[in-house]
């Protein structure tokens, strides 16, 4: 190739990518106007939301988990939630993700999706990815295989069994073996890996599937504090791009990471702020020390 | 994270964040470990030998070395070894189902059956009128004054349609019980309770003169298959290559499931099912996938089947015979492909040896056998060996 055309490529390559960050605004990078073009199955955040719930409420045997729950997440948005134990952090989480149905209430993922209307893996595919409290790893498979199988592509039989990773792929999941720090056990069984590897691992699955939106349950769970830094570097990193919803009790790792805080309480929200603003409240006190 | 690959201010950083690892430049720190061949260079060896041996050796020894001769392989040992090739196809379809997927069929029992009775009924046919009632209908059938073929016999006289039922037949039963127990959601326990009830609840149909496959007696006399003589030497040599032949067909098949993404999926349903959902992958396609499949393969061992040891009747479908084929598996060692054969010829081959010698213990046996390798080799036979490989070097 002569070098004209390899700088008019990049120039193309430049100004399309110009075109692609600006699709990364609140509202998608578009004017949320009259006769926009709908695409089924694509999240349309020209709202400015990526995530509502809406008076949720589901009760197990009469004890409600959630009740009249509202909540809603920017696109590009890291919002923490806390809460005591029993508040409903979970609950939430699995009625996002599908394996929960409410009682009542509405949940839709952009303005269109409604995600009650689908089933797990169909939420997944969506663009809702899920980190759960108990790292939960393919044990018997190795680090790679992991990685692969969490890959974005297409998820049915008939693709699996004639599934060859190509360069393109190869060269995302390596991005993702670093970003974990895992590269090193990029052959290793999942199962012999470290509690905090483990969590690392989860997060880098989530990585492969590229979702717009992060659910991460107690993200820093059993990791050193060295590991609990670069998970925060790596969140941070991750806002903007994507959208995280993260369930944390440790207020220090909360704090080197928050813009808002939720505080649930009872299934309901509680309290919302900063995290100053939070702690300062009276009833999130009185929430978590008691009387 | 670098999602977006081709920022060239994100490669930057990633290639700064490369350099500054231990591991040097790019090339040397990504390491994909590349992909496993269909068979090692040794493993290749081992197959071809196989293939020799049922291909060529045994012919040679049973067919053109004379009987007195010290290398002769008698008609006995025909038979019995393939006889154990058809279990050893129905322990590979449950290796693929319980020790690749975690789903223990108690049911396995069924689908080799209605293989064989497919193949019956086609050998029944072939019979003519060379029964003990020399009609044109099978003698059960005269013996209970029917005038007439029931609807289910219509392609029984054709050997092509009866090929494709076997495969078909287990498949739409599999199919339409495996559909509705995963997406009901019936994991472990629950799923081996029902397999296990379908199995008994089909034999208890299958012992009734109404349903019109020969009740208790089942079918037995075959006289012959595609009109050629079924007792002689030469056509139980072939039926014993073409089992053989599906034996290694059915491993090449199951290693190459296993070794593509969709194998590793099965394991990782196993393993972590919630995780599979939430990598947006919806398990019932892949359980039925396998479950069918697994299914066809014990369909097609029970087609062999029958024509060697020449009869079929509800008996293959009692509860106990399903549990057998779960218990090769465990011997061997599950979600390995060569443990099931290897399980499969171990235990039927103590078992041909023991019922003859000690005729009363077998079923001690089998129990204490069964107990064994539950407490103390969760591998199987084929776990133990690795160990002891590891250990020693």
């Amino acid at each position: 190739m002569t070098p004209d055309l390899l700088e008019e490529g990049a120039r193309r390559l430049a100004a399309r990518q110009q075109k692609q960050q600006a699709g990364h605004t609140e509202s998608g990078g578009r004017s949320a106007a009259f006769s926009r073009v709908m695409t089924a199955g694509e999240v349309d955040v020209t709202h400015g939301r990526i995530l509502y719930l809406e008076d949720v409420s589901v009760s197990f045997d009469g004890f409600k988990a959630i009740n009249k729950l509202s909540l809603d997440i920017a696109p590009g948005e890291l919002r923490c939630i806390i809460g005591p134990n029993g508040a409903g952090k979970t609950t939430m989480m699995d009625i996002i993700t599908g394996k929960t149905r409410p009682d009542a209430g509405s949940v839709f993922f952009g303005s269109t999706i409604d995600l009650l209307r689908h089933t797990e893996p169909e939420i997944a595919q969506l663009g809702i990815g899920r980190k759960f409290q108990k790292p939960t790893v393919f044990e018997q498979l190795t680090v790679f295989e992991n990685l692969e199988l969490a890959l974005k592509t297409h998820k049915g039989v008939k693709a699996a069994m004639f599934f060859r990773l190509d360069s393109v792929q190869a060269d995302r999941l390596a991005e993702v073996l670093h970003t974990i720090h895992l590269a090193a056990s990029v052959a290793r069984q999942a199962g012999n890996l470290s509690h905090g590897q483990k969590q690392w691992l989860e997060i880098g699955m989530l990585l492969m599937q590229d979702p717009k939106l992060l659910l991460l349950d107690e993200p820093v769970a059993g990791m050193t504090d060295e590991e609990t830094a670069r998970t925060a570097e790596l969140f941070l990193s991750l806002k903007g791009k994507h959208s995280l919803l993260v369930v944390e009790h440790d207020m220090s790792f909360i704090r080197s990471i928050s813009e808002i805080v939720t505080v649930l309480c009872d299934g309901s929200v509680l309290a919302q702020g900063t995290l100053d603003q939070v702690q300062a409240d009276e009833r999130v006190i009185e929430v978590y020390l008691g009387r | 994270m670098t999602t977006n690959r081709t920022n060239p201010t994100v490669q930057a950083e990633l290639v700064e964040a490369l350099a500054s690892t231990s591991t040097g430049s790019v090339r040397t720190a990504i390491l994909l470990p590349a992909r496993a061949p269909l068979l090692s260079g040794k493993g290749w060896s081992a197959f071809i030998i196989a293939l020799i041996a049922i291909c060529a050796l045994a012919p040679v020894l049973n067919l053109l070395v004379p009987k007195e001769n010290l290398f002769h392989m008698s008609d006995y040992a025909v038979a019995l070894s393939g006889r154990i090739m058809c279990y050893a196809i129905c322990a590979l379809a449950m290796d693929l189902i319980w020790g690749y997927t975690g789903i223990l069929s108690l049911g396995h029992g069924v689908f080799f059956a209605l293989g064989g009775y497919v193949m019956g009924m086609y050998l029944m046919r072939q019979i003519g009128t060379d029964g003990n009632y020399k009609s044109d209908l099978p003698d059960f059938m005269v013996f209970l004054d029917w005038k007439s073929l029931p609807w289910h016999w219509s392609f029984s006289d054709s050997f092509g349609a009866t090929l494709f039922l076997i495969v078909a037949v287990p498949a739409l039963v599999a199919f339409v019980f495996g559909y509705f127990a995963f997406r009901s959601r019936i994991r472990g326990v629950y799923f081996s309770i029902i397999t296990q009830a379908m199995t008994f609840a089909a034999m208890l149909l299958f012992f009734r003169n109404e349903t019109g496959l020969g009740g208790n007696n089942g079918f037995t006399d075959f006289k012959r298959i595609l009109g050629l003589p079924i007792a002689t030497q030469q056509t139980r040599m072939t039926l014993f290559v073409l089992t053989g032949l599906t034996l290694l067909g059915c491993f090449l098949l199951a290693r190459w499931l296993v070794g593509s993404k969709f194998g590793r999926v099965l394991q990782a349903i196993r393993d972590a099912e919630t995780r599979v959902m939430f990598s947006g992958y919806s398990p019932l396609g892949y359980k039925l996938t396998i479950w069918t499949l697994s299914a066809v393969m014990c369909g097609v061992a029970g087609a062999l089947y029958v024509p060697q040891v020449g009869i079929i009747n509800p008996g293959e479908m009692s509860p106990a015979n399903s549990i057998e084929i779960a218990i090769w598996t465990a011997v061997g060692g599950r979600a390995t492909l060569i443990g099931p054969i290897v399980g499969a010829i171990a235990v039927n081959g103590a078992k041909s040896w023991l019922t003859v010698a000690y005729p009363e213990f077998w079923l001690y046996f089998l129990g204490a056998l069964f107990i064994v390798v539950t407490l103390f080799l969760p591998d199987g036979v084929v776990g133990l060996v690795k160990k002891l490989k590891r250990g020693s070097t």
